[in-house]
Formats: C-alpha cells, structure tokens, sequence
C-alpha cells in the first residue's frame, strides 16, 4: 500500500534519513520504533507531506501512485492521516467539530468513537480541543478522530504516550478496531504495544537497520542497539 | 439612474437590492441622495451637504434586521468630491447586516472622505461589509476613517474588500472601543497595483473583561504600489484575546510594511500576531489539512475558532 524508495530528508543542511526504504502492507500495523531523536517523527511529517519535509531525495507510492509531490490536503484526499505526537490545540473548535472535519457530522459515529477512547460523550463533545484539556485526554481525542476518519492509512506517532497504564489496553483495543478498514504505521517507544503489529522497523540515526517480526525487532534493539554508541548504527546498517 | 447601477454592479452589488422595497437602501451620488427607502425597525435621517451627505442611521431596541440593508455612494463624473459624514447606532438587543458599496468608475480627480461614527449597544450584533471599485485610472483619494464602539456582549464585524481595478491612494483608519464580551472582527482587502498607494491603520481596544478581537489583512502589491499596514490589537483588560493577522503579498517593484503593535495590561490578556498565512500555527493548520480541509479553509477554521 505504502512503498517508500530511498528517501532522505535533510533539514538546515543536516541529513536527518539517510535512504529510507520501507513498504507497508494493506491491513498490517506496522511498528515503527527507535532511539530519541531517530527521525521516527520526521519520517511520520515527511508522508504526510508536511511542509517542512519534503524529500530531498527518493520517492514515496501509496496504491502506486507517486505522492512524493503532493501536499497534505490532497494525500489526506487520498486516504492518509496522521496523528502528532504532540497534537495541536484548537481555540473554539468544539470536540465535536473537531471529530466533524472533513465530512459529514454524524453524532452517533462521533459519540461511539469518544466511547472508544473511553471518554464520556455527554461530557466532552462541546468541550473544545484547546489547552484546557490534558494531554491524555488530547491525545484519545486524536484517536477518536482517527476513529471516525477511518483513513486508508493512519499514520499514529506515540499515540501511547501520556495515556495512563491502565488505559493501554483500551488503547490496543481500539488499533485492533482501526485495523480492520485501515492501515496502521505506528511509532512507538512501548515494547509491548509494539507486540500488537504485524511488523516491525527499525530506524535509528535516519537509518533502517532492523526488519522483522515484533519481538525479533524488538529485542535486536533492547540487546543490539541500547548499548550502541549513536556513531555505530551506521555500522549496524552496513551489517544488515 | 441606470449608470449608478451599472457602477454598483461594478463594486459587486445587485441593482435588485436597489430597487426592492422590502429592503431597506440608500443611493448617495456626489452630494445628492437619489434614493432611500426604510423599512420598520430602522430609522434613517440623512441631509444633503455641499460637498456630500449627513447620514444617521439607527437599528431600533430589539428589532433585527434580517435582509441586508444595502447603500451605495457614489461619483460618476471624472471629478468630484464627496464626504460623507455617518453615524450609525445599533440599539439594545438589535441587529442588522450594512452593505455599503462605493463606486468610481470613471475616477481621475475624485475623492471621497468617509467620516463613521458607529456604536452598538449592549447584546446588539452588526456586520459592515464595505466593497469599493475605483476604476482604472487610479486618479482617485479614499479616505475612510471610522470610529466604532462595541458594547457589551456585541459582535461587531466589519469587512472592507478593494481587489478589483486600481486602488489609487487609500487610507483607511479604524479605531474600536471593545467592551465586555464583545467579538470584533476586522477583514480588509486590498489589492494594489501600479502607483497605488495604501494605507491601513486598525486598531482595536480591548477594553472589556473577556473581549476578543480579530483583526485579518490580506494585502497584495504589484508593479510600483505601495502598502503600509498598521494593525494595533492592546489588551487592556482581563482574560480579553485578540489576534493580528497580517498577510503581504509583493510582486515587481511593489512594497509593502507590516507594523503589528501588540500590547497587553493584564496578566490574563493574550494577544497574538502572525505576519504570513503560513504562520498560522503551523501544526495546527497541517492537523487540519491531515483531516482534508484545504489551506484556505483550515486557515479560516483556525481564527474562526478564536472568535466563537
Ligand atoms: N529543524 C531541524 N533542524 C535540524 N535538525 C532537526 C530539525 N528538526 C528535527 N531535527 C533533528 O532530527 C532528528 C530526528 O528528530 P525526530 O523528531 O524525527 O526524532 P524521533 O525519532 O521522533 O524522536 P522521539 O523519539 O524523541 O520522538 C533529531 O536529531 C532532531 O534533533
Ligand atoms: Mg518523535
């Protein structure tokens, strides 16, 4: 569904990927994980288009289409949607509204999707997506809009964090439900949220230097990569 | 007649809404008032001078005005003067929608002085859209200065459009007088080319607790124009939000100065400014188009939501 050729984004002159080449399978959630600062997030802007990142080089098909030149909007047309890391905060833009963008308001969907997420409907609907809310709660409105999207692909950057450990579950529930119409590319720090996908990444230091199942990946980043100096994973990459 | 309606088609308006009398609409050419026709829950006192008109217009205690009320002014010759001195009051509990047209198709040596005083009294709403054509000569002086107050609990929206044919030199003043709870939005645009010379000064008090206030320019200059904009947003009391939006487009040889002047009171005031569209927090407007909504209305979306 999503195929990435050779991609590589720099920023102020600093090569943040350095030849990205990844394919993400219709209905899979594949994990995306990663040291701090790895270029998972910059990766996530760059297929979405966002304006500060576009490719200096390499190609991105999504259904086989060249997207590479396209902008937000038209890829969001297209099926593609992402959810921040940090999600932004709208002054004035009710929670329903929020969950309304983009297509017909249908409460009973928008009220489902916020029980989803376990947040009460009758309590959150005109409350408004600004900074009054807290992250957590920001965080499964973004889901929730996700939900209500349900987007060919979802692009979901650390939707776990800030979201409570008891709340986790939920929070696999809810990708094992977005799973069946949408596609996941899920980046995460979580070990055992990572266990939910199909396959897994790894990137470290704009490289790709692990492929594989979950557990192999996870664990060649637990044994392999924590203890490995920044400077190696570009060794890393040349063992693969 | 018919040419003032040819001319108001010019500025965008309907000849129809001239002529019908359930709307209420006024017809200033140069100094003479050709037409005026009032409809019930709004009073319109008005008088010819030398140079233009005195024009008071009042929106009755409670009554709302539901179809546009619809006035054109207007020079039709190559030269002229024409000031025009107004005073709007919107009562108590009332409202209505202005739709003011000016038009100087043939302008050469023309200039027209617009001189407002406006007040909306409490929990009272009043939109002024003003849409002016100045043709293509450029030999035309527009100067509207308007003083507006916003009383408590009132929507005061304004919205002045100038982005068809030459602007010739323009200088808008606007000040407003913001009180409690009240949403002022101020939109201006204003197209210049060749020698136009624009210039915009708003500026928006916000004097009442919990205020808020948007002032929006979306300027382009080409060739030789020049623009200046002067966009004054001051907090001056507590929990009030306001936002200065300033866009600038130049092109050739055209210039065009941005002067955002923010200042705030109160601890809990927050005034905002952005000098391009794009800097409409980024992530927010990129969140907006990941849902598909196109730039334009994600923009809008975003400082619509301020004022709701
Ligand atoms: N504008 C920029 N100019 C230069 N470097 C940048 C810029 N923006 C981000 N970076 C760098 O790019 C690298 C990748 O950042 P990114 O946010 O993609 O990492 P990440 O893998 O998502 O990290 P985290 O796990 O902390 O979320 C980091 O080293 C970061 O400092
Ligand atoms: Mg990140």
């Amino acid at each position: 569904m999503l195929a990435v050729k050779n991609l590589v984004l720099e920023r102020d002159e600093k090569k943040i990927l350095k030849g990205i080449n990844l394919n993400v399978c219709n209905g899979e959630i594949h994990v995306i994980i990663g040291p701090n600062g790895s270029g998972k997030s910059s990766l996530a802007y760059m297929l979405m288009g966002c304006r500060d990142y576009k490719p200096t080089q390499g190609k991105i098909f999504f259904n086989d289409k060249d997207i590479t030149d396209l902008g937000i909007t038209k890829r969001a047309k297209r099926g593609i949607t992402l959810s921040w890391q940090e999600p932004a905060r709208f002054e004035g833009l009710t929670v329903e509204d929020y969950l309304s963008l983009g297509r017909e308001n249908n409460k009973a969907e928008i009220e489902e999707a916020l029980r989803m997420v376990n947040l009460n409907p009758k309590r959150y609907l005109n409350r408004f997506v600004d900074h009054k809310l807290s992250g957590g709660e920001r965080k499964r409105i973004e889901l929730a809009s996700i939900v209500v999207l349900k987007p060919k692909l979802a692009i979901l950057d650390e939707p776990d964090s800030g979201i409570d450990f008891v709340s986790l579950t939920d929070l696999l529930d809810v990708m094992i439900k977005l799973k069946k119409d949408t596609t996941i590319l899920l980046i995460t720090h979580r070990e055992e949220v990572a266990q939910i996908a199909d396959r897994a990444t790894l990137l470290c230091d704009g490289y790709i230097v692990k492929d594989g199942s979950p557990l192999e990946v996870t664990e060649y980043f637990r044994d392999v990569c924590k203890s490995c100096p920044t400077e190696k994973y570009s060794e890393a990459k040349l063992k693969i | 007649m018919e040419e003032i309606m040819e001319a108001y088609k010019l500025s965008g308006g309907m000849p129809e809404d001239l002529k019908s009398e359930d709307t209420a609409s006024m017809v200033v050419e140069g100094n003479r008032i050709l037409k005026s026709n009032v409809i019930d829950g709004l009073i319109i006192e008005k008088k010819e001078t030398k140079t233009g008109a005195k024009i008071k217009i009042i929106v009755e205690k409670g009554k709302k005005i539901k179809k546009p009320v619809h006035l054109c002014f207007s020079i039709l010759p190559k030269e002229g003067l024409q000031e025009i001195i107004s005073e709007i009051v919107v009562e108590e509990n009332a409202s209505a929608d202005i739709k003011a047209c000016c038009t100087f198709p043939n302008a050469q040596e023309v200039k027209h002085i617009m001189d407002a005083k406006i007040f909306l009294e409490k929990n009272s709403a009043l939109t002024y859209t003003e849409t002016h054509f100045h043709g293509s000569f450029g030999g035309i002086e527009v100067v509207p200065k308007s003083k507006v107050v916003v009383g408590e609990n009132c929507v005061f929206k304004t919205n002045f459009s100038l982005v068809t044919g030459r602007v010739g030199r323009l200088d808008i003043e606007y000040v407003v007088d913001a009180k409690k709870n009240s949403v002022t939005e101020i939109l201006t645009k204003v197209y210049g080319k060749e020698e136009d010379i624009i210039k915009i000064k708003e500026e928006v008090r916000l004097n009442g607790e919990g205020a808020r206030s948007v002032i929006k320019s979306r300027i382009a200059v080409k060739d030789n124009a020049v623009s200046e904009v002067l966009n004054i947003t001051e907090g001056n009391a507590a929990h009030v939000r306001g936002h200065v939006d300033c866009t600038e487009i130049i092109k050739d040889n055209a210039r065009a100065k941005a002067i955002p002047i923010v200042s705030v009171k109160n601890e809990s005031a927050k005034v905002t400014h952005e000098a391009a569209i794009g800097t409409v927090d980024k992530k927010g407007l990129e969140t907006l188009m990941a849902h598909g909504l196109e730039k334009d209305k994600a923009v809008d979306l975003i400082i619509e939501g301020l004022l709701n």
